[in-house]
């Protein structure tokens, strides 16, 4: 799928093909050393879990990227899935009384995510964007509400879905079309989209504009304030979509659910040559960011051919490096 | 409402005592405030930990209305360290049950605590310098790995292959895992590799699946946790090898052990690691406070194998845990 896109982002900037295909390059050379370590590793089945694993942080991440785009960052992401799933499972097994085990149960889910997903980035945006508290602070606040709120709605333990309803759930997460998964589908869908949404249509142009100056973009008449909350909005609705996937995976919440899901999306976006400052957003870049920070985990576990230890280690220099090696071709190309 | 109810065996205690004037005005000096300072719910087994923590004291409270208690849960070692020094330097307290977030951080406020002439009760993790405590209560690292390590000896033959989980890099972890490693040495069972699941169900179900790709043939799996049971659980009845492999968790669960008292085949045995050490710990505090039965010194808990026969004797479900 990267591949599609990638082609199609060529066309559209044939003259800084070199800088701009920096990511795709450590991809391709991450699959290269990963078939080369483990036979095991173009499998079907270890591809599909990786695609697979990669969709939550995906799904966030291109959200991620139109915020980051129009000059704001979320810290909260992380806490507001974990959060967004507590409630989920809330609603569906105080539901299940009433409504019985069935499909409108996990509709009605399905529909507190979302709205969840809604009303969260709503508020970020809203405190951000009409109260004029700064980005950071504001979603840095949120992340600790929704952190403790979770925590607090499961006591400290686990919230659990009622087990004959996460039997009906479950082939969300583990099935799909043709072999294909659910939820690598809906990551799909979501990346498509989303670069469509980036590169074709005024609301893309005018999250760069802001991003670049939200100065002049204001004296350009772009309503600043509007398109700044629907960025929150869309990246809260993409989390309560990335949520929804991810409860019937193991159909629990806790207070470790999503825990540095926040920097890991950030990283994506910024691998995939997306600008911290914002100005210049890349969807299809966020997802090759997504798959290059996914690899890297699976290859470490595949390979184990260094200490468990040093896992961190590995994929820091391998973020600082994709990072740097774009930056210095952007330099070159660019100015 | 922690300091709610603070507040309240305050009031409660000040009544006992005005009651008790006419027999002698000893009862004043009898009052004594404990401070608790654990770390907050992070993950199952701390949630579990809170629980059996509040539990305690609530009981404690009814019993001994001469007793009340400071609770402070901290997500770091910093808040930590301050709700320790704000229990000395306002609450008065008598004596302190502390579970130190990282030892070494801890080690010279606790000191500081100890020399101040309050008795300092130490909980699970160890401080850097030995000899500051009063009283060492702690569940048995060593002997959790050795346990579940003699049943995967014990059940296995030469030859047979399994994979492991650790947890987040501490010594704990480490504790365990040479315990466990000691245990099977000689046994012939081949340990295909041992990485990190951080003792999340989300690390330890990609852990796991990436076990699973990458070996053919995998006898059982030593999870070490029950958080991390789960995920393996889940990996593995995706990939359908579920009638291939055994998982043994650790620190039992409600979940896990409702299915083993179930008779589940995947999960044979379990291991305790009791979150309600915390109740062990407050209690011989109290009982060393208000009389003359000698408290000081180690208490280990020891870690006992649960089976499909006695798993009900394990199973709390009121517990977060």
């Amino acid at each position: 799928m990267s591949d599609t896109t990638s082609t199609a982002a060529a066309r559209h900037f044939p003259a800084i093909n070199l800088h701009v295909l920096g990511p795709v390059l450590a991809l391709l050379l991450l699959i290269a050393l990963g078939a080369w370590l483990n036979p095991n590793f173009l499998s079907y089945g270890n591809v599909t879990n990786v695609l697979a694993r990669s969709a939550f942080i995906g799904i966030i991440a291109v959200g991620m990227t139109f915020v980051i785009t129009a000059g704001g960052i979320d810290l909260s992401v992380g806490s507001m899935a974990a959060f967004v799933a507590g409630l989920m499972i809330l609603a569906m097994n105080s539901l299940i009384p009433i409504m019985g085990v069935g499909i409108p149960v996990i509709l009605c889910g399905l529909a507190v995510a979302m709205i969840a997903g809604f009303i969260a980035g709503w508020l970020n945006g809203v405190l951000i964007a009409k109260v004029r508290i700064e980005a950071f602070i504001v979603t840095l606040g949120t992340m600790g509400i929704y952190r403790s709120l979770v925590t607090w709605l499961a006591d400290g333990g686990t919230l659990s879905l009622d087990f004959d309803l996460r039997a009906l759930y479950r082939p969300v997460y583990y099935d799909g079309i043709l072999g294909v998964g659910w939820p690598i589908i809906v990551f799909a869908l979501v990346a498509i989209l989303g670069e469509v949404l980036m590169r074709r249509t005024a609301f893309g142009r005018h999250c760069a504009a802001i991003g670049a100056n939200e100065q002049v973009a204001r004296y350009s008449a772009v309503n600043v304030d509007r398109v700044r909350i629907a960025t929150f909005v869309l990246l809260g609705m993409l989390v309560g979509l990335a949520t929804i996937m991810y409860v019937p995976r193991l159909g629990s919440a806790s207070a470790s659910t999503g825990v540095l899901w926040e920097l890991e999306a950030i990283a994506a976006v910024i691998i995939g040559g997306t600008v911290l400052k914002g100005g210049f957003g890349r969807v299809w870049g966020t997802v090759v960011g997504v798959l290059i920070l996914s690899l890297i985990g699976n290859i470490l576990n595949l390979a184990s051919m260094v200490s468990p230890y040093l896992n961190g280690t590995i994929q820091g220099v391998i973020v600082i490096l994709a990072v740097v090696l774009q930056r210095e071709r952007k330099a070159a190309g660019a100015r | 409402m922690k300091r709610r109810s603070f507040l309240n065996t305050i009031a409660v205690a000040a009544v006992a005592a005005g009651g008790f004037t006419a027999t002698g005005a000893v009862a004043q000096d009898e009052s004594y405030t404990i401070g608790v300072a654990i770390p907050s719910a992070t993950h199952g087994f701390m949630g579990g930990l809170n629980f059996h923590a509040q539990d305690t004291i609530r009981r404690l409270e009814e019993t001994y209305p001469q007793l009340s208690f400071v609770l402070a849960t901290a997500g770091d070692a910093g808040t930590m360290v301050n709700d320790i020094e704000d229990m000395v330097a306002t609450r008065d307290i008598d004596a302190l049950v502390v579970l130190p977030f990282e030892s070494a951080p801890l080690t010279s406020p606790v000191q500081a605590v100890a020399d101040a002439g309050i008795w300092v009760t130490v909980v699970d993790r160890g401080l850097s310098v030995e000899g500051i405590e009063d009283l060492y209560v702690a569940g048995d690292n060593p002997g959790f790995g050795r346990v579940a390590g003699e049943y995967f000896a014990e059940t296995l033959s030469e030859g047979d292959k399994i994979v492991v989980l650790r947890g987040i890099p501490t010594t704990l972890d480490n504790e365990r895992v040479e315990a466990f490693q000691a245990a099977i040495e000689g046994s012939g069972i081949e340990v295909l590799d041992m990485q990190h699941g951080n003792w999340n169900r989300d690390d330890a179900f990609n852990v796991m699946q990436d076990y699973l790709s990458r070996f053919a043939e995998i006898d059982a799996v030593w999870a070490a946790d029950d958080d991390m049971a789960i995920g393996a659980l889940e990996a593995i009845a995706q990939s359908g090898r579920a009638e291939e492999m055994w998982v043994v968790g650790g620190a039992g669960m409600k979940q896990i052990i409702a299915r083993m008292m179930e008779g589940d085949p995947q999960l044979p045995v379990n291991v305790t690691y009791p979150p309600a050490q915390i109740s062990t710990a407050i209690e011989l505090t109290a009982l060393g406070l208000i009389s003359s039965t000698p408290v000081s010194g180690r208490f280990i808990i020891g870690s006992q194998l649960i089976t499909p026969e006695n798993a009900e004797n394990f199973y709390f479900p009121d517990s977060p845990f």
